[in-house]
This record gives structure tokens, sequence and C-alpha cells, in this order.
């Protein structure tokens, strides 16, 4: 346990010390601040109170931004301590495969969850000052701890990539090419889909369940339904009109953690330092 | 800081290598490779770069499986389950050792300790052991060579290592700096802790290690002592006689067929024979009428002898 605790310490303060944490912090603040001014206009046609708007508007951001951290944050996590040559004298410690891994995992997670919290729960709590309900807080604790809960599925990602690659620049490509694929062009290529078949195969059913095996949609399908505002969200409220419980969203992204994590340590144990 | 007698029960760790073979893809690294370091024993290990001395190391720690054959670290297989409590007990210098450049040469060091088990207090100890404690606040990114080098050292010695195994540890130190590490482990070596070494600078190592094996294109050419070694390679002795020069020829008499006797422009004259020609021939010599004012004995140096077994391993 102290040898996890020790990797996932070095882990977060090497991570707080790193500029592109403090830049992430400081981004996800200032567009959470930036949607709360901005999206105060909607709130005067609408029943939404500020701070569900802000929610909405976040959940829809968190979708893009924090994969895009946790890959950045996770992609070198081995290939490029192999790279610069200290995984070779890291593996000649008491020290297991799975416990690099599980170590890194929380560094990286506790960083993740530092920078989602500060940056949505304060700026939030700010912007919505004081007219927020206990549902809106509800909300919005639900979207911090969603939003590290998809932070960790593509740091799980970003971990198999590492194990993976043989040099750095490749898993930082890699990276880049799975972000686009499951954060952008999954739902492009389902709504192309869906509008080519208009409506002869594809069911609601099918599509709920398209939808539900990409993490990233099933982490919009969960703030979504919390809210209760799914029917003017986008493709993410499309998939909720399949009345999608919320546990099972949770379920496909924690799968996604334990699924890429699991491969992430098979691909390392095979890999020779 | 003087690492402590070791106690009877920590001495240090026996090495067995059997008939080890690796490659990488089709590239064959390491071919039948069979050694034995006794606890306590330094054994160097020489050889070119790509010999297969880092390839080694990295069976000798578990890190990578070999082909064929077996390895016993203690008797306990390295790669597996069971060897994990004894790295603790197995200080690693790699070729060319990195750290996080973000951390300070201190909290480098800490890192490592906690991962061994050990409290940070041996830590202070150690940096200023290798010199480093006013440097240790630097964050590593500053450090020079020398310096990553004498970090590098002091995570091999945390927690009283009873094996350690060195990858080139002398690389960017200065002569002064060779001088303290040479010292250091002549100290764990007299507490009985093996020691595998590998070195290019064949001249520093040289009468430090009991036995040295040479390792040509992943095949182990020579291994023993350095006088085992002169043996084995048949390379001769030069004996440097300083006699007056009307002596030449009764020294010829004297030497006969055994070392050909050759003037030099200092006034000099050097023999060259076999290495167990060499007390008799010497004993001849001084038995004789020759006034002899001076005598140099100059058996083959472990260079020599490393490049004997280089060329016949090259030739295999």
């Amino acid at each position: 346990m102290s040898v996890i605790l020790t990797l996932a310490l070095k882990e977060f303060r090497d991570g707080m010390r790193n500029r592109w944490v403090a830049a992430a912090i400081v981004l996800l603040a200032g567009l959470t601040l930036a949607v709360a001014l901005l999206g105060s206009a909607p709130v005067g046609t609408t029943k939404a109170t500020p701070l569900s708007v802000i929610v909405a508007s976040l959940s829809s951001l968190s979708v893009y931004l924090v994969p895009l951290i946790a890959l950045m944050l996770s992609y070198s996590a081995i290939v490029g301590e192999a790279e610069r040559g200290t995984l070779l004298l890291l593996l000649s410690y008491p020290v297991s495969r799975w416990q690099v891994i599980v170590g890194k995992f929380a560094g990286h997670l506790a960083i993740l969850s530092v920078a989602i919290t500060l940056g949505y729960g304060v700026a939030a709590g700010v912007a919505a000052y004081p007219a927020f309900s206990s549902a809106d807080i509800r909300a919005l604790f639900l979207l911090i701890g969603s939003s590290i809960l998809l932070g960790a599925v593509f740091l799980a990602l970003g971990y198999l990539l590492s194990a993976i690659a043989r040099e750095q620049a490749t898993a930082a490509g890699a990276a880049v090419a799975l972000w686009l694929a499951m954060v952008l062009l999954y739902d492009l290529a389902l709504v192309g889909v869906l509008l080519a078949d208009s409506g002869h195969f594809i069911s609601e059913q099918l599509f709920a369940a398209l939808l539900i095996v990409n993490p990233a949609d099933a982490f919009r399908i969960f703030n979504l339904s919390q809210l209760g505002v799914g029917a003017v969200a986008g493709l993410g409220g499309l998939g909720t009109t399949a009345s999608v419980p919320p546990s099972v969203a949770l379920g496909s992204m924690t799968l996604w953690v334990l699924g890429s994590g699991l491969l992430a340590l098979n691909r390392f144990g095979a890999r020779q330092p | 800081m003087h690492p402590g007698p070791i106690p009877p029960e920590r001495k240090g760790l026996g090495i067995r290598l059997d008939q080890l073979s690796k490659a990488y893809g089709r590239e064959q690294v390491l071919r039948q490779i069979s050694l034995v370091a006794q606890p306590g024993e330094c054994v160097a290990l020489l050889g070119p770069n790509g010999a297969g001395k880092t390839t080694l190391f990295k069976l000798m720690l578990g890190l990578v499986p070999p082909d064929s054959g077996c390895i016993e670290i203690d008797g306990i297989n390295p790669a597996g389950r069971a060897f994990r409590p004894l790295r603790s007990e197995i200080g690693f210098l790699p070729e060319n050792v990195s750290f996080h450049d973000a951390m300070t040469g201190q909290e480098v060091l800490r890192f490592y300790a906690r991962l061994k088990g050990i409290s940070a207090t041996a830590c202070a100890e150690l940096l200023d052991r290798v010199g480093l404690a006013a440097a240790a606040s630097r964050r590593v990114t500053t450090y020079s060579k020398g310096m990553r080098q004498r970090l590098g050292l002091a995570q091999a010695l945390l927690g009283n290592p009873r094996l350690l195994i060195l990858d080139e540890p002398t690389t960017g130190l200065d002569a002064a700096l060779r001088k303290t590490f040479f010292d250091i482990l002549r100290n764990f070596k007299e507490e009985g802790v093996t020691i595998v070494i590998s070195s290019h600078a064949l001249n520093e190592i040289e009468a430090r290690a009991d036995r040295y094996a040479i390792l040509q294109g992943g095949r182990l050419t020579a291994i023993g002592s350095l006088s085992a070694l002169q043996q084995e390679s048949g390379l001769p002795v030069r004996i440097r006689l300083q006699i007056p020069r009307g002596e030449t020829n009764a020294l010829h008499k004297v030497v006969g067929d055994r070392g050909a006797p050759t003037p030099s422009t200092d006034g000099h004259v050097t023999l060259t024979c076999l290495a167990d020609q060499k007390v008799g021939l010497i004993r001849d010599i001084l038995a004789s009428d020759i006034q002899v004012a001076d005598i140099e004995v100059r058996s083959s140096s472990l260079e020599d002898v490393y490049a004997h077994f280089a060329s016949k391993g090259l030739g295999k």
C-alpha cells in the first residue's frame, strides 16, 4: 500500500508542478465562468435556475475537455518513463507493475479531481450565488463526480496507449486520434447512420445502446437525465428520450475504466524495459 | 557515512547464471552465458558496447525473461514473485541513469527510499557521502552529468544492499570522484557485499575486481582473475634491465632462448618472456656476474589481456 501511495504522491506532485495542470484548472474555471455569464440569457425564458443551466452547459463542455486533459496526463505515463530511462530503475525496485499503474492512476485521478472540483465547483458557486436549490447542488456534485469518472476512463485508455506505444510521439498521436474518434467522430458517425437509416433498422433501444457504449455519450446521458433537460440538449438528449437509467450510464463508464485498466496492465506486463 | 558491519545473515547474495540465452527479435544478444559469483565476490563485466552487458543486468534483475537457461540470485529466480522482497537488498545503477527532472535531488532519493521501505533520514547521509549535500534542494534538471551519476550511486546504496549491480558507474565522474567511488565500493566489498560492475575504463577497474568476465558479441570469451587471465592468454612479461653497455653479450648467454634481449635508446635492455619463465629468468640474471643497476617487471595489463581475448572472440 505504501508503494502505491508513494507512486501516487509523486505523480500528484509532478502534476501540480506541471504548468499544464495549472492551465487545466484555469481553463475549466474560466470556461465555467464564461458559460455562467453567457448562459444567463436563456434563464429568463425557461423555468431553469441559473445553476442548472450552468451544469447542463458544463456537462457538454466536460465531454470534450475532461478526456483531453486525462489523455494529456496519461499518454506518456509508461512510454515516457521508458524513453527517459526512469522505468528501468523503477522496476528494479520492489515494485510490481500493477502497483505502478494503480499508483499513477491514483495520482493522476487526484490531479483531475482537484482540477475539476476547483474549476467547476468554485466557479459555478460564484457565478450562481445565491440562487441555487438543493437539487441544483446535487446536480453539480453529480457533474463533478461523473466528470472525474469520465476522466478515469480516459486515464485508463491513456495508460493502455502508453503501454503499447514504442515511442512517446506515437502515444501522443494515438491519444489525439482516440480523443477525436470517441468524443467527436463517434457521434457524427451515429448521426450519419441515423439519417441514412431514417428509422428502418435502428430502433430507439439500439440507438440508446450505441450511445451508452461510448463513455463520452454515457457521461452526457447521465448528467442530462439528472437535470431533466435532455430534450433540449443535443444528441445526448436523444439518448435520454430512450430512458436509459443513469446507473447503466455509470456502469458503462466503470466498465471502460476496468476494461482499459486491465488491458493496460496486461500490455505493460508484456513490455520489456 | 559508513554502511556499518553487515550481520552474518546479511552477507552478499550469490549469483548463478546457467546457459543463459536471450534474443531481441532476430538479434541474438546473449549466447549460453554461464557464470557464478560467490557471495562477497566482485566480478567485472568487460566488453564493447552491444556486447550484451546491459541485457545481462536486466536478466539478473528479473526485468526481462531469458529465452533459455536459468538465473538464480541467492537461489531465487529473479523473474518470479518470490524475488520481490529481495529487490530491497539489491542496489542497481543503470547506464546513463536519469531521473524525473522536476524533482530535487533530495526528493528523488526520498522517493526511492520509500519504495525500498527505508526512512528518509538515511537520504541526507547518502547525499553527503556522494558530495551532493549542497545541491540536495536543487532540481535534478540543473544537475551536471556527474551529479546525476552521483545521485544514481546514492540511490543504489540505499538500505545497505547485499548485491550491487553497477552499469558503467564511473561515466561522467571526474578523477577525484572516481577515487571516492572506488573507496565506497571497497568498503562495501569489505563488508561482504557481492558486486557486479561493468566498465569501459579498464585501467581503473584493474586490480579492483576479484574476477573479470569478457563479453564479446553476447558470448563469454573469458572469465577469471587477472593473473589467471594473464596465464591463459599466454601474453609475454616484459623485464627491463639497466646494465652496463659491455655486458649485453653476457646477458644473451644467460637468457638463451627465453627472452630475446632488445636494447633501447635510454641504455636499458628489455626482455620479453612467458609468464611462467619470469621468476627463473630473473633468478638466473641476478645469480650471474652481470651488474644489474635496476630491474623492472611489467606483466600484461588488463587492457592487454582484454584486447587479446576480444580479438579471439571476434575470430569466433
